[in-house]
């Protein structure tokens, strides 16, 4: 079999542009590198599917001589796909204009709070909220050591706090261990 | 001499149904907290007080023989349900049922009814005992390995138990995270034993010991990790204290009673078969001292008399490891006897404390004073339980510590380390370590009586609401329990010594009791009391040593640091790879494709010979269109212009298909051309005229660059992929089986409708997804927004209706409700005309698919255009004149139409998706040749219809009312300013 150097090129151009236009910011032209390569890709198919041949319509060429179907089965999905995708994407365009005043693609706030604490050295809240003691946790632990006094030690169990000032003597309900806090 | 262990197969499953009944039991309890308030506890402690007595009774049967009762359970894995219950299990078992049951009924006095999340506690507390006899009876390793972590994830759960208090959460998860760390770690161990063994069982293993290779001492290291992490052992000790965070009898019972023993439980069982593996010995020993040390002297530290007893259980955990870790018959006997001793007496000590808290509300012992006359039962519990601690006579602890001294004295003195194999010297210094460690017992035991209950001078004696006798029932029992057992060492031998002696004999024959006669062990014990007095004596300057020599480091600042590190860790990686920006994602992925499959393309392809310029010279002056409108579309700074310039290459691209011999890919690439350019339009007409303006200068050449790979391998790919076609495609097939199963000449269709049915399946569901997307991003609350027709919509008051009669009918409904400037009359003549032609082509086009160019996607399609051309000629009223019906009506009987004809075939003994063939003749249209494949096609059209209309009820008619509302607001706007409100 051989393969046609024009319509690889056709295909390839295609590719690149369209590759070259979904790596900008404005959605509309995203979505028209997308219509692009995809073009380009279907035409890929084609390319990769052998010689050309008659249509594949058994009513009116002989079987030998058509050309593979098969990829253009797959193809034809793809083309009525890229159809639902491009509205869809277009629809989003519209959307993102109607609330923002233009359609560009904006970068994520989260993704850049995140590169800022990179940034400091610091590590995540998750983790202060889970590890780390703070001093609005004051409970009546007791939970200095003998000999720490005046070497305050930020750590959980030996964290300087003092102990609650006066204990708490329950008659009727009992006061169980640590709960002055709760809400 | 190995004592041989007769198993006895008992088909009554007693210990599968204990267990399920404290599993069964922890579920209701949330329902008896919520009837009986804490009292609901006595009833939760009937299931480990029914097991302790099953024990009791079934003793002879455990001691002579094992127990053993099997169920399969995952055969695949090996993973069989063995119960067991040997001399060690039914040890354990007497241990974790009989402090249970007192742990929980002790609770409910503990506990008022209006504590918070009694309900789950209980639940969790129960269900925690099942977990553990199951842990402890579990002979499958895997089994065990489940029981494990089940008992880890209870802990997590009762640690954190007041999730409102960080302080308790960050408790929770570091002790999670440490023991599911060795949990792991014993996992894989168990299956690196099993990869050597071809066992999980912990019999099998015990009666065939595992010769001693590389894998297995990287196995023994790996299950110790587990055992080491569980019992709270240096370097992992530090998860136990902060596990205080859990309220007292949950303390007392996982804490200090069962769930740490777990290691110990692990060892003592697995020590007969491993212990001579090398690294056994010298992973315990090292650390088991080194632990009673360190948890000693921080005990000596504590202030909160919870904290201190909680230093003192890591301090004895290691005790115990080394004990059983040891290996010897002498030293298994008293490690034994120190669990069933530590049981006692720390559970009691425990509840204690609960009751000090409970009653004075504090545990600070700078603040209680006073309590020895105030509590004088409760004082008098912890005093017994307090001397079996320090070890004294007459009670068990001193029992245990006396045989314990015995054992490592032996291993210290005899040939060959008493059996182990250890150097004299090895002896030595853990006999040394652990005298040692016995002293610091013994001051601490003082400081924490002393602290609790002495009158303290300069502190006022602590107010105290009075003790209830129930509520001190249980420590009171525990306590004596040690005084008395301590008088029964032989009936304790004999019932220890079946597990013993599973070890060799060694120099001396081990028993316990009170009175040995004048050993150096006694010697010891009374150096260790001796040394552990005076330290209490001399706490002053102790205190001030000690915190000289605090360390700066410590294992838990280590953990800290770790997850720190680890958080960090994960914020870096986050932030360099997650940039948040689309483009570069995109171009990283592109860059991938193009460095990794693009090398191997450059490094191994084999380039294809048969390459010529063009099949037909008309490809070239195709590619050129291509090129040159693909090239301007990316220099274009108009939407418009570079939408019709795409325009260009898709048409392009539609006679490349043709000229390849694919009509019907040409055919629908145009239709879908023609759609997308007027989509396009649509809502190009609100988006601004020009892209957004900005400096591309640098990032502009990147792009260039990265596309302009991307291109060079994607060709290079499509080269080599058209050189590889050399095997037979798979579609050789398909025109006979269209023309035989599938009944059409179309073969492209057949394969859509027939042959590859279920990807167009797959495909229409993904259109019926889009249109609703499209649709829900237009309207955000409801598609339906109401088909209007125009006969509904009244005249405006200064407009008279001209009645219609013949010859005045308009030509399209429609276009009066449009603005006048904005009519075409030619254009809505030509609509008239066209439109039932073009509806009727699609008819054709979707029938005749089967066998020419066309179906159901083409004829959607042409449906959707004739759609399309009604309402740009006449609005959005015209479209729904049009087409009157809601589009996901279209779209969900399109999608049912086309399901139901792929199940129909079933029902007639077919296969999903099978055709019939049906020939009717029909005057005027000649011989029909009725496939019922095209029911599935009629599916497919639907559904396009639907996704037309739906583009256009929300892209056209929905974009317009958008434009109206804004209109008459600035309309409105406009003139109340000058004139105020008229309407």
């Amino acid at each position: 079999m051989t393969t046609s150097l024009a319509l690889l090129a056709g295909s390839v151009s295609l590719v690149g542009v369209g590759a070259y236009l979904m790596l900008e910011r404005s959605l509309t032209r995203v979505l028209i590198g997308l219509v692009i390569l995809s073009n380009g890709v279907n035409l890929g198919f084609i390319v990769a599917s052998g010689d050309p041949g008659d249509p594949p319509l058994l009513g009116e060429y002989a079987a030998l001589d058509i050309a593979d179907p098969l990829p253009q089965a797959m193809v034809l999905t793809a083309i009525v796909i890229t159809l639902g995708t491009v509205s869809f994407v277009l629809a989003m365009a519209y959307r993102s204009w109607q609330l923002d005043g233009h359609d560009d693609v904006q970068d994520d706030v989260e993704d850049a709070a995140i590169r800022r604490l990179a940034a400091a050295d610091e590590a995540s809240d998750a983790f202060d909220l889970t590890v780390t003691a703070s001093p609005d946790d004051a409970d009546d632990e007791v939970s200095e050591e003998e000999g720490s006094d005046g070497r305050p030690v930020p750590d959980l169990e030996e964290s300087p706090h003092e102990p609650s000032p006066a204990p708490r003597v329950s008659r009727e309900t009992p006061v169980l261990d640590e709960q002055e806090d709760r809400p | 001499m190995r004592a041989t262990i007769r198993p006895t197969i008992d088909r009554r499953p007693v210990l599968l149904v204990l267990v399920l009944l404290h599993l069964v039991a922890g579920a209701l309890a949330p329902v008896l907290v919520r009837a009986w308030g804490s009292r609901a506890f006595l009833a939760l402690a009937l299931p480990p007080a029914a097991t302790f007595v099953w024990a009791l009774t079934a003793a002879r049967d455990a001691l002579d023989a094992t127990r053993v009762e099997e169920f399969s359970w995952v055969p695949a894995l090996q993973m069989d349900l063995t119960l067991t219950l040997g001399p060690l299990q039914w040890l354990m078992t007497l241990v974790v049922a009989g402090i249970g049951a007192l742990v929980l009924a002790y609770c409910a006095w503990y506990f008022s009814p209006t504590e918070p999340g009694l309900a789950t506690l209980a639940g969790t507390l129960t269900a925690f005992a099942g977990a553990m006899l199951g842990l402890v009876w579990a002979d499958n390793l895997l089994v065990l390995y489940v029981f494990w972590e089940l008992t880890t994830v209870f802990s997590y759960l009762l640690i954190g138990h007041d999730p409102t208090k960080r302080a308790s959460r960050s408790a929770g998860m570091q002790a999670l995270i440490v023991t599911t760390f060795g949990g792991l770690a014993m996992l894989v161990g168990i299956l690196l034993v099993h990869s050597q063994t071809g066992t999980f069982s912990a019999t099998a293993l015990l009666a065939d010991p595992p010769a001693a290779t590389a894998v297995m001492i990287v196995a023994v290291v790996l299950l110790l990790l587990g055992a080491v992490s569980k019992s709270a052992l240096v370097p992992f000790h530090f998860w136990l204290p902060g596990a205080m965070a859990a309220p007292t009898p949950v303390s007392a019972y996982l804490h200090a009673a069962a769930m740490v023993k777990a290691g110990v439980f692990l060892v003592a069982l697995l020590a007969p078969a491993l212990a001579d593996v090398p690294g056994w010995r010298e992973l315990l020993l090292p650390l088991g001292v080194a632990t009673m040390l360190l948890g000693g002297w921080r005990a000596l530290r504590q202030y909160d008399i919870k904290l201190l007893l909680a230093y003192g259980t890591v301090s004895q955990l290691g005790f115990m490891l080394t004990l059983v870790g040891v290996g010897t018959r002498a030293a298994a006997l008293a490690g034994l006897a120190m669990v069933l001793s530590h049981a006692l007496f720390k559970a009691s000590l425990f509840l204690t404390v609960g009751i000090v808290d409970h009653n004075t509300g504090t545990r600070d012992l700078r603040k209680l004073s006073g309590l020895r006359s105030r509590m004088p039962i409760v004082a008098g519990a912890a005093a017994l339980a307090g001397l079996s601690m320090a070890g004294l006579p007459p009670l068990l602890g001193f029992v245990g510590k006396e045989s314990a001294f015995a054992a490592l004295l032996d291993v210290a003195t005899a040939a060959d380390g008493d059996g182990t194999g250890l150097a004299a010297f090895t002896g030595w210094v853990a006999l040394l370590g652990v005298v040692a460690g016995s002293a610091l017992t013994v001051a601490y035991t003082a400081r924490f009586w002393w602290g609790t209950f002495w009158h303290k001078a300069g502190v006022e004696p602590t107010e105290v609401t009075p003790v209830t006798p129930q509520f001190a029932g249980a420590p009171v029992l525990l306590a004596a329990l040690s005084l008395v057992l301590a008088f029964l060492g032989s009936p304790l031998t004999s019932v220890i010594a079946p597990y013993a002696e599973q070890f060799p004999a060694g120099t001396h024959e081990p028993y316990l009791a009170l009175w040995h006669g004048l050993e150096p062990a006694l010697g010891l014990s009374l150096v260790s009391v001796a040394a552990g007095l005076a330290i209490f004596a001399l706490r002053a300057k102790m205190a001030a040593l000690q915190a000289a020599l605090s360390p700066q480091a410590s294992a838990e600042r280590a953990y800290q640091a770790t997850l720190r590190g680890l958080d960090r860790l994960a914020v870096e990686v986050t932030g360099f790879t997650q940039r948040g920006s689309v483009g570069i994602y995109l171009g990283v992925i592109m860059m991938v494709v193009v460095l990794v499959p693009g090398s191997v393309l450059l490094s191994r392809a084999s380039w294809p010979d048969e390459v010529v310029l063009y099949h037909n010279p008309l490809q070239l002056l195709l590619a050129l269109i291509v090129l040159a409108s693909a090239i301007l579309v990316a220099r274009s700074r108009r939407r418009m212009r570079a939408v019709i310039l795409v325009g260009v290459t898709g048409y392009a691209t539609a006679v490349f298909f043709l000229l390849h011999g694919a009509p019907d890919l040409a055919l629908t690439q145009i239709l879908v051309e023609t759609v997308t350019l007027v989509i396009f339009v649509l809502v190009l007409r609100r988006l601004p005229e020009h892209f957004t303006d900005r400096p591309l200068a640098r990032t502009r050449y990147w792009r260039m660059v990265i596309a302009g790979g991307l291109a060079a391998v994607f060709g290079g790919f499509l080269l080599i992929a058209s050189g590889a076609r050399t095997e037979l495609p798979v579609s050789v097939d398909f025109p006979e089986a269209a023309v035989d199963f599938g009944g059409g000449k179309n073969v492209v269709n057949v394969t859509l409708v027939d042959i590859r049915a279920w990807d167009t399946f797959g495909e229409i569901s993904v259109l019926v997804v889009a249109a609703t997307g499209v649709a829900s991003l237009l309207f955000i609350e409801t598609r339906n927004a109401g088909i209007r027709r125009v006969h509904e919509i009244p005249y405006p008051s200064e407009v008279t209706k001209v009645p219609v009669a013949g010859g005045r009918r308009v030509w399209l409904p429609g276009p009066r409700t449009l603005a006048p400037d904005r009519r075409s009359i030619l254009f809505e003549v030509i609509t008239r005309l066209i439109f039932h032609t073009i509806m009727l082509l699609s008819l054709w086009l979707l029938f005749a698919g089967h066998n020419n160019p066309g179906g159901g996607f083409a004829a959607g399609l042409v449906a959707g255009l004739a759609l399309m051309v009604r309402y740009l000629a006449g609005g959005r009223y015209e479209l729904d004149e049009a087409a009157p019906v809601d589009a996901g009506l279209l779209l969900g009987l399109g999608l049912a139409v086309s399901a139901l004809s792929a199940i129909v075939p079933v029902f007639f003994g077919g296969a999903v998706l099978q055709s019939a063939i049906i020939d009717i003749a029909v005057p005027m249209l000649g011989e029909i040749h009725l496939v019922t494949a095209i029911a599935f096609d009629v599916g497919v059209f639907l559904v396009v219809v639907g996704l037309m209309l739906d583009l256009l009820r929300s892209l056209g008619s929905g974009i317009d009312r958008h434009i109206r509302r804004e209109e008459r607001d600035a309309e409105e706007a406009g003139e109340d300013a000058p004139t105020g409100a008229i309407r």
